[in-house]
């Protein structure tokens, strides 16, 4: 069975943890720094070529690998046995919510990675780490094994640890630890649901089409072929569990789903994994009240980390929430609308006051993630509300869009402000807003640039950050006029404390900190990360369309498929149960009124 | 009476039956004399003993080898596969799958611990001879352990596990501590084993036998009849107090108090063996009484012509009736394991918080691992009443969880006790600043505790894995699912908890400054220590990634429940 994707994506996924582990290796000297420092470069540019080649048809596909635009299914799937004693498979592929999330990554890392240039700590274990870092993180947006998804998942913790711990502020220490168990108990709770819906789950419910679809039984096998491994997987008898998430979604929106019958502590199964998996992500996005490790890491990680954790590790759990939590679970996710919407408007004004609150610039810029994230969730979340149960999937489907696009955005514009940050730190040491001033005189160049960062991150129209903030709070409109106004009212914060940073930091008279004579302007390197990530800011907000293209087509599918499953199979239960129910009332009414007890 | 008559069908079970499945325990033994003798006699005095031990215990690795790999349904299979289940010595042992997988682990880790004490230096020639008997001797108990088949088997090869192992623990003749260590675990294994033989008495006076199998055809009849005049009370007490005595073994919760003192006080090359070794046949025996008692016997074969003592094959139907006779055993069971195996891991990883000495965190840690592996063996039972099979992923699970865990904490005690060597010191403090010096063996005990906290892909990840698979399963799939639930909660949490003390290592080790008054040492990879370290941390990373093969060999062990 030839499966063309299968070099691409796996040289994707591993290519930055095969360099890693080639340059733990004492081939080349530790202390042959610049060397290391290209290598690393060119293993996270070579990615990233080969991503941009996979997802834009135009470039011609890498190695008969071709991501197809507006095509809403999983593509480019790559299916091999792993262990074959719970059907956990080696199963990767793409489509338009995951691809821009890959390339985002990929494009990232470079631009982190020439960042990082200014480490001179341990920099060979530096490298090592950052590259296994990167190839968590694309393991997280490809696997399409529920196993292996959460390999990748913990299997970032590790490096990033490291990377806070070793090469962080001062408080380093603190910081890294704090991520870690945040995270890991996030993992701790996501790994009791994976089980309990691993083993609720039974393949052989699902019809031949469907099994093919969710590439249970490859699609790129011969009709006969099919057939015969369709017949080996019901002939067993008993259930089939597996940890295929394209198979678990389907499992989840079947009529009579096992996941909606079974009940643990009382709550059916949807519901509690749904909380369970929620959990778990929204520690990672982060939102309110679990967001505090978010600030302190970000303060000490060096800039370079900073703009991974802010431009990548944070839509891991956006990612989740839309790849897991609503397929799989989706009669938790019509339950829970409110709270994952309570919990997004919640972090948005708390991120935004907390945010105003900050003397620190580069806190400040962590506290505009939050904030920035909580639109992801109200858009996310408005998904499974249904306004009047009119199953009018439009208006869900612009805050999906809206929230997805969020996540692009935001992975550029706070990657850019805190390399912005960074680069004033590289040269002051320090991060106090109150002791800024005057760099527009002093550095015009990287001011002009920096500003344009900082108005994206404002969500100025024209700018990459308004599209997304617009259309989560014009679907939020047709859920609650509440969150709707609260979210609007929120862009008046984020002005705010924009606003204010740029007026201390950027504008004004003269610098009124220490190292005044440090202020050069931009080099050369810093320049050539600054550039790309203004030009995206500009370029997706002037036209969306880029995105969207890629976006719109799978989240449209998903989110008419839930649309229809709200009415045809959640309402219609609802429907007979409530029936039911009704006939056990007149049935109790007619016995008592006749002096027969009922059994 | 003809003795005749009675010896012959005796003489067949010995020499037909059982010793062909007892050659692995022969080979042991016969190493210890040959140890012994190597030492008596002049001419072979220049001998290494540590050698000849090597040699026999690489023979015994073989036939255990042969053993499981010779058990129907393994892949490697040569030849006729052995039968599923044969009692031994007229029912005083048992060889099943769970004793030929368990007797492997037993001898590898000899075969790992033979390296390791090379490498490390202790013992000492003069005392390399009694060293080496008294480990064999305690893992020929252990082996004795995996297949105790009969209450008064257990008593006796938990004594013959635990004398041995006192010794070792105060073999550093000239230090206070490790004195103090070996009289602690003397008086509080003498204590265990007390009560463990009032409650083995109790539970003879009450079932009039004490050979399990039998023992458990009693009990079935018993809860048929209701568990009549307060039989549940002397039946509850004598299994409590049988419990004693293995939870002594396993270290559990609130019998642990030993181990801490004993890992500190022994050296690390006893830690470790202790650790592994130990804990894995205690598991094993909590797995045989557990389930002794809460299960019928499968069909023994072949039955023993002299059969005073045990009772004939019973056939399907009876089978169930007693299954289902020993349903409020088995919950009794599932609850009380569940609930030292709980409290076990938490305060096991609590302990572990304020720990300054490596060997104590250790002892803690290795604690809390029994703890998740008395959850599995919960599942286990729990399983057993509802559906053999999935009881058999419980077991499997279990079985895994050892092997991983074997390479973590042999691997984890060797780079303690090459450090020892180095830095004069086992403080976790004196690890300060390693990382400057010796990068390898900083990363190797970094992969060696992040398996133990359970980060993939590493394979203490997936014996985690395999354990919280079990009790998940058992959740919707067993009548004690609400307590599984809890367990499983229980373990999730416990893994967050547990992450702290393993990072304060590996923090110490490389974020922290190195001393400034003297260096720290270097210890390259490209050494005969740091291969060894190596050759040990390699399969954690391995089995991590492709455990395909090592969980068909854990499977064999599922074998334990007929089809």
């Amino acid at each position: 069975m030839s499966q063309p994707a299968f070099w691409p994506l796996t040289l994707i996924l591993f290519l930055p943890a095969i360099v890693a582990f080639v340059l733990s290796l004492p081939i080349i000297p530790k202390a042959r720094e610049e060397l290391i420092r290209w290598i690393a470069v060119a293993t996270t540019g070579v990615v990233f070529v080969i991503s941009l080649i996979v997802a834009v048809p135009a470039l011609g596909g890498f190695g008969g690998a071709m991501f197809s635009v507006g095509e809403p299914d999983m593509q480019l799937v790559v299916k091999m046995p792993w262990i074959d004693a719970f059907g956990i498979e080696y199963l990767l592929g793409v489509d338009g919510i995951s691809m821009p999330l890959v390339v985002l990554t990929t494009f990232l890392s470079v631009l982190a990675c020439a960042a990082s240039w200014n480490i001179s700590k341990h920099v060979k274990a530096y490298y090592v780490l950052f590259l296994l870092l990167e190839t968590g993180m694309i393991g997280v947006f490809v696997s399409l094994d529920f196993f292996l998804f959460f390999v990748f998942w913990e299997a970032m913790l590790l490096p990033m640890y490291f990377l806070i711990g070793i090469w962080g502020g001062p408080r380093r220490e603190y910081a890294a630890i704090k991520f870690f168990l945040y995270t890991l108990l996030g993992s701790a709770v996501m790994l009791l649901a994976m089980l309990m819906l691993y083993f609720n789950s039974d393949v052989t419910l699902l019809s031949d089409e469907q099994l093919v679809a969710a590439h249970v039984v490859s699609p790129q096998l011969q009709a006969a072929e099919q057939a015969a491994a369709i017949a080996e997987l019901r002939a067993s008898g008993s259930a089939v569990h597996s940890f295929n998430l394209l198979a678990l979604a389907a499992i989840g929106q079947m009529p009579n789903s096992p996941f909606a019958i079974a009940k643990v502590f009382g709550m059916n199964l949807e519901v509690l994994a749904f909380l369970l998996l929620l959990i778990g992500f929204v520690i990672k996005v982060p939102v309110v009240p679990v967001h505090t490790w978010l600030p302190d890491a970000h303060v000490e990680a060096p800039t370079s980390i900073s703009m991974i954790l802010a431009g990548v590790l944070l839509k891991l759990g956006g990612y989740g929430i839309i790849r897991i939590c609503y397929p799989i679970c989706p009669g938790g996710g019509l339950e829970l609308a409110w709270l994952v919407c309570g919990l997004g408007v919640v972090s948005m004004l708390y991120g935004a006051f907390a945010a105003l609150a900050q003397k620190d610039f580069k806190r400040m810029v962590a506290y505009s993630s939050v904030s920035h994230m909580g639109y992801v969730m109200l858009g996310l979340g408005v998904w499974s509300a249904v306004a009047g149960r009119e199953y009018a999937w439009e208006s869900w489907a612009q805050g999906v869009n809206g929230a997805m696009f969020q996540m692009l955005a935001h992975g550029i514009s706070s990657a850019g402000m805190f390399f912005m940050v960074g680069v004033l730190y590289d040269r002051v040491h320090h991060h106090n807003l109150d002791e800024f001033g005057g760099i527009f005189g002093r550095m015009p160049v990287y001011a002009g640039l920096a500003v344009t960062v900082f108005f994206a991150g404002l969500g100025l129209p024209g700018l990459c950050g308004f599209i997304g903030e617009v259309l989560v709070t014009l679907s939020a409109w047709n859920y609650s006029h509440v969150y709707a106004a609260l979210s609007a009212f929120t862009v008046i914060l984020t002005a705010g404390y924009i606003l204010r940073a740029i007026q201390r930091v950027y504008l004004g008279a003269e610098y009124r900190g220490p190292h005044e004579e440090a202020l050069t302007p931009l080099t050369r390197r810093e320049l050539a990360i600054a550039t790309p990530l203004v030009f995206l800011a500009v370029v997706f907000g002037v036209y969306p369309q880029s995105l969207f293209e890629y976006l719109t087509p799978s989240v449209n599918q998903q989110v008419e498929t839930l649309a229809t499953w709200t009415r045809d199979v959640h309402d219609a239960e609802a429907a007979v149960d409530a029936v039911q129910a009704a006939r056990d009332a007149a049935l109790e009414h007619v016995a008592a009124n006749s002096g027969v007890s009922t059994p | 009476m003809n003795p005749a008559s009675f010896l012959t069908p005796v003489l067949h079970d010995t020499l037909q039956v059982s010793l062909p499945l007892f050659r692995t325990e022969l080979a042991l033994a016969a190493t210890i004399v040959l140890v012994l003798l190597v030492r008596m006699l002049p001419g072979l005095r220049r001998l290494d003993s540590g050698g000849v031990a090597l040699g026999g215990v690489l023979f015994a690795a073989w036939y255990a080898w042969s053993d499981l790999r010779s058990l129907p349904g393994s892949p490697w299979l040569v030849g006729t596969a052995l039968p599923e289940r044969v009692e031994l010595f007229t029912g005083l042992l048992v060889f099943d799958p769970l004793t030929a997988f368990i007797r492997f682990l037993l001898t590898g880790v000899l075969v790992l611990f033979s390296v390791f004490t090379r490498i490390t230096g202790i013992p000492d020639r003069e005392d390399a001879a009694d060293f080496n008997v008294l480990v064999l001797g305690a893992t020929l108990g252990m082996c004795l352990m995996a297949s105790a088949n009969h209450l008064l088997a257990v008593f006796l090869a938990v004594e013959m596990a635990s004398v041995p192992s006192y010794v070792l623990a105060g073999l550093l003749k000239g230090r206070r501590t490790s004195s103090e260590a070996a009289l602690k675990y003397a008086v509080y294994g003498a204590g265990a084993a007390g009560v463990m033989l009032y409650g083995i008495s109790l539970l003879a006076g009450s079932l009039g036998t004490v050979h399990l199998p039998t023992a458990a055809t009693r009990l079935a009849a018993i809860g048929r009849a209701g568990f009549p005049d307060g039989a549940a009370m002397v039946l509850m007490l004598g299994g409590l107090m049988v419990g004693v005595g293995l939870a002594f073994k396993l270290s559990a919760v609130p019998f642990h108090f030993w181990a801490p003192d004993v890992f500190e006080g022994a050296s690390a090359e006893i830690g470790g063996f202790l650790s592994v070794a130990s804990k894995t046949a205690a598991v094993a025996l909590l797995v045989r009484v557990a389930l002794g008692f809460g299960m019928p016997a499968p069909a023994s074969e072949p039955v023993p012509q002299a059969a005073a003592i045990s009772v004939a094959a019973e056939d399907g139907q009876a089978r169930d009736a007693d299954r289902a006779g020993l349903a409020p055993v088995r919950s009794f069971t599932v609850a009380v394991i569940a609930l030292l195996a709980a409290v076990t891991c938490t305060l096991g990883n609590l302990g572990a918080y304020g720990q300054t000495n490596i060997k104590r965190m250790l002892a803690y840690s290795t604690i809390a691992h029994v703890g998740y592996l008395m959850m599995g063996v919960a599942a286990a039972v729990a399983l057993a009443g509802a559906n053999e099979s999935l009881a058999a992923t419980a077991i499997s699970a279990v079985s895994f969880y050892l092997a991983t865990y074997l390479f973590m904490n042999m691997s984890a005690f060797l780079i303690v006790a090459v450090l020892r060597n180095r830095l004069r010191s086992e403080e976790i403090s004196s690890y300060a600043g390693l990382v400057k010096t010796s990068p390898g063996l900083v990363v190797l005990m970094g992969v060696v505790l992040a398996s133990l906290i359970g980060l993939p892909p590493l394979a203490g990840f997936v014996g985690k894995f395999l354990v919280f698979a079990a009790l998940a399963e058992g959740i919707t799939a067993s009548a004690e699912g609400s307590i599984l639930l809890a367990l499983l909660v229980v373990g999730g949490l416990n893994t967050v908890l547990g992450l702290f003390y393993y990072l304060r290592v590996v923090k110490v080790m490389t974020f922290d400054p190195p001393p400034a008054d003297r260096p720290q040492p270097s210890v390259g990879l490209v050494s005969l220590s740091g291969a060894a370290i190596t050759a040990f941390v390699v399969p954690i990373v391995i089995f991590g990634v492709f455990w395909s093969g090592l969980y068909t060999l854990a499977r064999l062990t599922g074998g334990l429940f007929p089809d």
